[in-house]
């Protein structure tokens, strides 16, 4: 698989762009089209703005009168979704494993976590076996399979580096595209939420391959937010648990780790299935998009797994499992689809800025 | 032109046929439809072009005694019939413009409740918040809600079903015949099929080879092959087959299709000279929405049917952006080879103008502010300012046709007659092939697609009273 050039996909945006400010018929369906209008000739940065701005609703696309086969070729969405990847590994770092990760996204993303399952068991298998298949409960458990420190250890590091990469790439993006007036905050806020611009304009949806609006994708994707938003809260207040109150995992069913982390759980379920399936028929899987949702799908799995069997012999080997996906997630992370969520909100805090 | 193919496959029967699938013909088909006759509507275009010049349309004008939610202030039937009044030169019928008027302010709400959704109006080029209710995505996405509605409630829909004749059974509308032979039997039809601007032969015909350099700007499925076989067999028309909506596009907008993107908002900023560099209007008569549709007619009368919008520097930012961009030279002389002109007559030409001007300090592009040459002919009357800032920009013009003006003429239930004034009971026609009868000549922005969804409207109900069944 050979990527195209970013130079040829912004060339081919600024050729579209020029062609729709010509004609404005859009500008009714999102902030893509509103902020095309500001602009008289279109830079890269701009190109990269708008790229980050487009939800891929599709909506321009199919109200398009210049889609293929008209001479004029004009593909909004489908240029700024090849344009939106390439802005990312553009500003990423480091470039090297975001190129990688660009073209094979999801195998990579999964060989990391079945190498890190792999070692985790092996070694376990040669050093202590016993605690990998022996049954273990109470406060601990957990920590009888892989010492507490190096959970702390492993966890630790890879939320670090994610987190420091994503700095690093945000702060990139930023610079290149330099300063912009104060921001509207209660509207990014607003668009964020309630994914306004997966609304296609009139709240009633995007189009998924055909002309009909739906809001599935919406209803997806809040699943997907709020399943990770609630996961991550549920990872957050077990960590306060463990290193400030001193009270060792696993917790009690009814516990706020665990409810958090079930509810949370049920929609990394439901959300990345919906999604995968969404673009599967829009004939639109691209590699660090799966990987991202595979692995969300995969950790809320193996996460529910594990509850179930946490007090059988087969929770040493869950654990492991599960662990791995984690770290291979957040490993992962600063070059997945994952990284939309603060482009798209730095386009949305820059979209909303004070335009006099 | 003469297709009369023999029918080889079997033929189709249905209640009410509606020919041609734009927003005219979806309005008539839905209405009928709805109502409860079996209808089958076809047309020309496959599932890309379906639609027609609807395409490439973005609003409708709508009368409206109070605001609604895209339309602000009020926009009454008074005024409405004075703006109609007022492009036509009172070229109209009037019992069935008030028609249209009043029955604009329920189109909307019907439209919305078939799935079409309206939008505030667009900011930019024209001013028409008040009095046109824009589609949200255009016209493409108007065709699309329809279509999807005509799906939804069972119309049989033929894409690729280009009627090159109609069949009469004592005087009455009996079938329809498509290129491919297919034969459509139906109680009654409703034409919407448009008008004859793709027809390359017969505008030839009418305006002589010059014609052949015209560009289309809407779909290339408009020939008229309905209209002529109809005139042929006796059927009243109204207009002359000359006139014409012809704008002034970009020279370099495809033969078809072209749509809003081939427009050019820069004349009224600089000078427009033809092949021989001479100028030939007033560039600064009114705002260029209001002269924009007599400028395709006056490139039109220029030789080779080609002219050059050409600016200076200064200007280019006071004009929304051109799809291609213009051709730029540092000098006139370097800016006429570009433009394979004669350099002297060009650069004298400008040099004139440029001494023609007067004083400019109170040039302002909002207003009609009267920054004027003197003693050229023809002189610029507004916006007047000299052309010596480089580089120099020149935009090549071609007239760009929207549609035709020729048309069937319909009495208030949309039925079309004979020449002698005798109806045809059972046929009736909507949109842009009966518009004439309402806009016998200019135009006002909106109203095409308000007549196409009134008389759809009026042409499916009153179809209804026909069927048999």
């Amino acid at each position: 698989m050979q990527q195209i050039p970013i130079i040829e996909v912004r060339d081919e945006a600024r050729r579209a762009f020029e062609v729709c400010n010509a004609c404005r018929y859009c500008e009714g369906f999102c902030a893509v089209f509103q902020e095309m209008t500001e602009h008289r000739a279109f830079n890269d940065e701009t190109l990269d703005h708008l790229a980050n701005l487009c939800h891929n609703c599709t909506a321009c696309f199919h109200a398009c009168q210049y889609k293929p086969p008209h001479e004029f070729n004009i593909d909004v969405p489908g240029t700024l979704a090849e344009l939106r990847p390439l802005t990312w590994q553009a500003y990423a770092w480091p470039r090297r494993f975001s190129e990688l990760l660009q073209v094979r996204g999801t195998e990579v993303a999964l060989a990391l976590a079945g190498i890190f399952a792999l070692v985790m068991v092996g070694c376990f298998a040669l050093i202590d076996r016993a605690a990998l298949t022996g049954i273990h409960t109470g406060p601990g458990a957990f920590y009888q399979v892989i010492g507490h420190g190096t959970i702390v250890l492993l966890a630790g590091s890879a939320s670090i580096w994610s987190i420091a990469a994503c700095i690093v790439a945000a702060t990139r993006y930023q610079r290149a595209l330099g300063p912009h007036a104060m921001t509207q905050w209660s509207d990014v806020v607003r668009d964020i939420f309630y994914l306004k611009h997966l609304g296609g304009g009139h709240d009633e949806g995007c189009n998924e391959g055909d002309d009909a609006f739906t809001n599935l994708r919406r209803v997806f994707h809040h699943f997907t937010m709020w399943g990770f938003l609630l996961c991550f809260a549920a990872t957050s207040v077990a960590t306060v648990y463990e290193l400030i109150l001193d009270w060792q995992s696993p917790f009690p069913y009814t516990s706020l780790p665990v409810v958090l982390g079930t509810v949370g759980g049920v929609g990394l379920l439901i959300g990345p299935v919906g999604l995968l399936y969404l673009n599967y028929k829009r004939d639109a899987l691209r590699g660090m998009d799966t990987a991202f949702i595979v692995l969300l799908f995969l950790i809320s799995l193996t996460g529910f797994a594990l509850m179930m069997a946490r007090a059988s012999s087969a929770m040493g080997t869950l654990l492991a499992i599960h662990f791995s996906l984690v770290l291979a997630f957040f490993v992962t992370l600063p070059y997945t689809k994952f990284v939309h969520a603060i482009y798209r909100t730095l386009a949305l805090v820059r979209f909303h800025r004070n335009k006099g | 032109m003469n297709l009369r193919p023999m029918p080889r496959e079997s033929d189709e029967t249905t209640d009410i046929l509606v020919i041609g699938g734009g927003h005219a013909g979806l309005c008539a088909a839905i209405t009928a439809r709805q109502l409860g006759a079996r209808v089958t509507l076809l047309e020309a275009g496959d599932r890309h072009m379906r639609g027609g010049n609807s395409r490439h349309t973005r609003n409708l004008r709508a009368m409206h005694p109070e605001p609604t939610a895209t339309l602000t202030g009020v926009y009454d039937r008074a005024e409405y019939w004075e703006d109609i009044l007022r492009v036509t030169a009172g070229n109209t019928t009037e019992k069935l413009t008030r028609m249209v008027i009043d029955q604009s302010y329920g189109l909307m709400d019907w439209l919305t409740a078939q799935g079409v959704r309206f939008q505030p109006s667009l900011r930019g080029t024209l001013s028409l918040d008040r009095t046109n209710a824009f589609f949200l995505g255009g016209g493409c996405a108007l065709i699309n809600a329809l279509y999807r509605q005509a799906e939804q409630d069972d119309i049989k829909v033929r894409y690729k079903a280009e009627v090159v004749h109609i069949e009469f059974d004592k005087r009455r509308f009996s079938a329809a015949i498509d290129s491919n032979g297919r034969r459509y039997k139906a109680d009654a039809a409703i034409l919407a099929c448009g008008g004859f601007q793709s027809n390359t032969e017969w505008m030839v015909e009418a305006w002589g080879e010059a014609a052949r350099n015209f560009l289309i700007r809407g779909t290339p499925l408009n020939r008229g092959f309905v209209l002529k076989d109809l005139m042929s067999q006796g059927i009243a028309t109204m207009g002359d087959p000359t006139q014409c909506h012809a704008v002034a596009i970009d020279a370099r907008a495809p033969r078809f299709d072209g749509g809003i993107v081939s427009r050019l908002d820069s004349v009224p900023f600089g000078i427009v000279v033809n092949q021989q560099g001479e100028r030939f209007y007033d560039e600064g008569e009114d705002f260029w929405p209001k002269r924009y549709a007599i400028w395709g007619r006056l490139v039109a009368d220029q030789p080779g049917q080609i002219a050059y919008s050409i600016v200076d520097q200064k200007v280019t930012s006071a004009f929304m952006p051109s799809v291609f961009p213009p051709l730029t030279a540092p000098t006139l002389q370097e800016l006429a080879a570009q433009l394979d002109m004669d350099a002297a007559q060009l650069v004298d030409t400008i040099e004139r103008f440029n001494a023609a001007t007067e004083a400019q300090d109170h040039y302002d592009a909002t207003t009609l502010d009267g920054v004027c040459t003197s003693g050229l002919t023809p002189d610029k009357t507004n916006w007047a300012l000299p052309l010596d800032e480089p580089p120099f920009h020149a935009y090549p013009l071609r007239p760009g046709i929207t549609f035709t003006y020729l048309g069937l003429v319909v009495d208030e239930d949309a039925r079309v007659q004979y020449t002698g004034g005798e109806p045809v009971s059972n046929l009736f026609a909507a949109g842009e092939i009966m518009a004439g009868n309402i806009l016998g000549q200019g135009y006002c922005a909106g109203t095409g697609m308000t007549i196409g969804g009134v008389f759809g409207r009026i042409a499916g109900q009153h179809a209804l009273s026909e069927v048999s069944r």
